[in-house]
């Protein structure tokens, strides 16, 4: 049974039983992950174009390699520029590769919306691979999937998701998809970089969405932490005055991770910045999933160019 | 003898002289003659307003028209044609053109180009500061005597208080309101109105304090150099309160409010998932701020309703949300919404949106019209408050096409609009 929506633009529009369907598609995906030969002929015939207006190496290629293990023709476009630096509107872009009759567009771009504009003019199915600071849904999917596999649940776990906030599309559409699945979410930051209001925006849920009064009690009995990467341009746009600050007063050390549970898993869209909003020893210790979440990412991915693409 | 217009069994409405009755209307050589009932007038031309409001023609004090400069989003002509279309008999244009109207010489072109137009009449806004860069004075009296009627940098804030100050007490000099963007520096990257929805978009926000900061300091300016101020484009309910406050304490200060203002909100971006055509300066405000500027508008706190019609080629508005231009054309759609929103709605009467849309903007710029009063010059807009219509941006007599309102079910629209006495919409030609 595939999908009954064109695109993957959010999380936030997701049903439960459609967030469901996805992960038990990625999980039978996990197995072809595992063999010997890793291809199967799901998508033969099908155009899938990868157009990244962003640099990315870990996301790309993860699409990539979902595509190719369906058997689909993958079509990489990778541009740093953005389409007003190339002299052609983004809906010219959108008309130009959907003229070329792909099945599925996945886009990443620096600008939130992007994805939503060109879905709205192209019969292609759009997948979002991050757009701004608004959704990177099959990260969040990903990110569901290894919980999944570690916790057994969704349902009940306290995630504690932590860092900057206010440009995180990997925040946001984790937010709306585990509070879907009846987490409670818990916010943290500093509160240049929270964005006021979110909770509020969070629609019908099992679980729920608060902000944190400061990181210590969002991380006391959580049974999850995502520590978000901290990009250096926001200590020049004025939102923290230094990464070593930010690193003593935000940051995830061992020491501090011990206020949560003792079976605590940590996780991290990467790509991680060792000493500034992670501790090695808690990157690389015994409770990071850091490295199965990059592994689940293939999975997840087939699943959805799958269910999106397939044509059935 | 010149020419005559009759405009029979209309209800002439005229909150100037606290008219409402039905009765008939004489012009005389581009001049009101006679209000009455049952005028008898032989040789003249004929308009039968049966079931129409006849009231003073509608006068815009806050559009851009793009020309010199921008003659791709809009021309002077075509955006007259827009005006008069959408029921109005005149129109200020901002000087945020290329060149920028900071001097007399791109004054008087403006007033050239108006003239060979010939449908609602424009009135030029100079500069306040040469190029609208915020650093030096433009040469304002000069400007005044070519034919300005104000000075605004619209689109942005004059961000020196200094400078302001300087500019309000120089226009005084002049007898010029100054019309102020009002934004503050906190407002800087943003690209919508901060609040749940900028938050869950992930798009960046302008806070309602960037708008109430410069408001409140623009009322201390007003008090200080005892000079007119005039807030341009009024969004947030906390502004409304200070500009009600300023006026409770008697100061020269007044504003204006758009369509898009009253009408939408903020959660607008989302439920058209990032349309470029809900991006506008200043931006769509929360629900709360809707609700403060529908009591300024029913209280009287709020002076005028003016468009802010900002063309921009659809070309422009294909771009992301951050990356496209701020506005929206607003000179074919604000009397419909007018009706539709706010006296359909229950907000206020006909008088008082006549008022808003006639009577106080002539006042505040001290512009002829305003008023049906004999001897008055001929500016008048009949307009249904009944029919039902559909917008349809493809139909614009303006060159644009960006507005969120299309394909919007309205009900009230103008009819005729008439310039000194001559019908110039609906015209002949378009008749047929």
């Amino acid at each position: 049974m595939p999908l009954q929506r064109k695109d993957l633009l959010g999380t936030a529009e997701l049903t439960v039983e459609e967030i469901a369907l996805i992960l038990d598609t990625a999980e039978t995906f996990r197995d072809v992950n595992k063999r010997l030969i890793k291809k199967v002929p799901t998508l033969r015939g099908k155009t899938v174009i990868n157009l990244f207006f962003e640099a990315s190496t870990r996301t790309r290629t993860s699409f990539e390699i979902a595509a190719k293990r369906l058997s689909a023709d993958a079509v990489n476009i990778s541009t740093s520029t953005s389409s007003v630096v190339k002299g052609e509107t983004l809906v010219d872009t959108a008309l130009n590769l959907e003229a070329m009759a792909p099945d599925a567009i996945v886009i990443r771009h620096s600008s939130s919306g992007a994805p939503h504009q060109i879905a709205r003019i192209v019969t292609a199915a759009v997948i979002n691979a991050g757009d701004g600071a608004h959704e990177h849904p099959t990260q969040a999917l990903l990110d569901a999937l290894t919980i999944r596999q570690h916790k057994g649940r969704i349902a009940g776990l306290k995630i504690a998701i932590i860092g900057d906030i206010l440009h995180s599309r990997v925040a946001r559409s984790n937010a709306h998809l585990l509070a879907k699945l009846g987490a409670h979410v818990v916010l943290a930051g500093p509160r240049t970089l929270l964005p006021n209001g979110f909770e509020r925006q969070i629609g019908p849920a099992e679980g729920s969405v608060t902000f944190a009064e400061n990181v210590s009690e969002a991380l006391i009995d959580a049974d999850v932490v995502m520590m978000l990467r901290i990009q250096l341009e926001r200590q020049s746009g004025g939102f923290f005055p230094s990464l070593r600050e930010y690193s003593i007063h935000f940051g995830l050390n061992r020491r501090r991770l011990e206020l949560a549970k003792s079976d605590v898993v940590v996780l991290h869209p990467g790509p991680i910045n060792r000493g500034v909003e992670i501790d090695s020893d808690v990157a690389d210790g015994p409770f990071s999933l850091i490295l199965d979440q990059v592994n689940n990412g293939v999975a997840v991915r087939m699943a959805v160019l799958y269910l999106l693409a397939s044509g059935e | 003898m010149g020419s005559a217009l009759l405009i029979r069994n209309g209800r002439v409405i005229d909150p100037s002289q606290a008219i409402e009755r039905h009765c008939d209307l004489l012009i005389r050589d581009g001049l009101i003659a006679e209000i009455g009932e049952s005028i008898t007038a032989k040789g003249v031309e004929v308009i039968d307003a049966g079931g129409l409001i006849v009231a003073p023609g509608f006068i815009d004090l806050h559009a851009h028209l793009r020309e010199p400069g921008f003659e791709y989003k809009e021309t002077i002509e075509s955006g007259s044609r827009a005006a008069a279309a959408g029921g109005f008999t005149a129109v200020c244009c901002m000087p945020n053109t290329l060149p920028v109207n900071d001097n007399s010489s791109v004054t008087r072109f403006i007033f050239e180009r108006a003239a060979s137009a010939g449908r609602a009449r424009v009135y030029p806004i100079g500069a306040i500061t040469q190029g609208s860069k915020g650093e030096q004075l433009a040469e304002i009296g000069e400007m005044k005597t070519a034919g300005i009627v104000a000075i605004s940098d619209d689109g942005k804030a004059v961000a020196d208080t200094n400078l302001m100050r300087r500019a309000m007490e120089y226009a005084g000099d002049f007898d010029l309101p100054v019309v102020d963007h009002c934004e503050d520096c906190c407002a800087r990257g943003g690209v919508m109105h901060e609040g749940e929805y900028s938050a869950v978009l992930g798009l960046n926000g302008i806070p309602g304090a960037a708008e109430d900061l410069h408001v409140a300091r623009d009322v201390m300016l007003a008090e200080l150099t005892n000079t007119r101020v005039h807030i341009a484009h009024i969004s947030t309910a906390r502004a409304v309160s200070l500009v009600r406050e300023a006026k409770r304490r008697g100061l020269g200060v007044t504003c204006e409010v758009t369509p898009h203002h009253f009408t939408l909100t903020d959660s607008e971006v989302l439920r058209n998932s990032y349309s470029t055509n809900t991006k506008m300066a200043p931006p769509l405000r929360s629900k709360t701020d809707l609700d403060g500027i529908i009591e300024g508008l029913r209280d009287g706190t709020i002076d005028a309703i003016a468009t802010d019609h900002a063309p921009h080629h659809t070309n422009e508005k294909m771009l992301e949300f951050d990356r496209a231009p701020f506005g929206i054309v607003g000179l074919e759609t604000a009397v419909s919404l007018a009706l539709d929103r706010l006296v359909h709605g229950g907000v206020i009467g006909l008088a008082r949106m006549i008022e808003l849309l006639s009577c106080l903007p002539a006042q505040i710029f001290k512009l002829e019209g305003g008023t049906l009063r004999p001897g008055a010059v001929a500016d008048v807009t009949i307009f249904d408050p009944e029919r039902h219509i559909k917008v349809d941006a493809s139909q614009f007599q303006s060159k644009s096409r960006n507005t969120p309102f299309d394909g919007w079910e309205l009900k009230g629209t103008p009819v005729t609009t008439i310039v000194g006495g001559s019908v110039v919409w609906p015209i002949k030609e378009d008749l047929k």
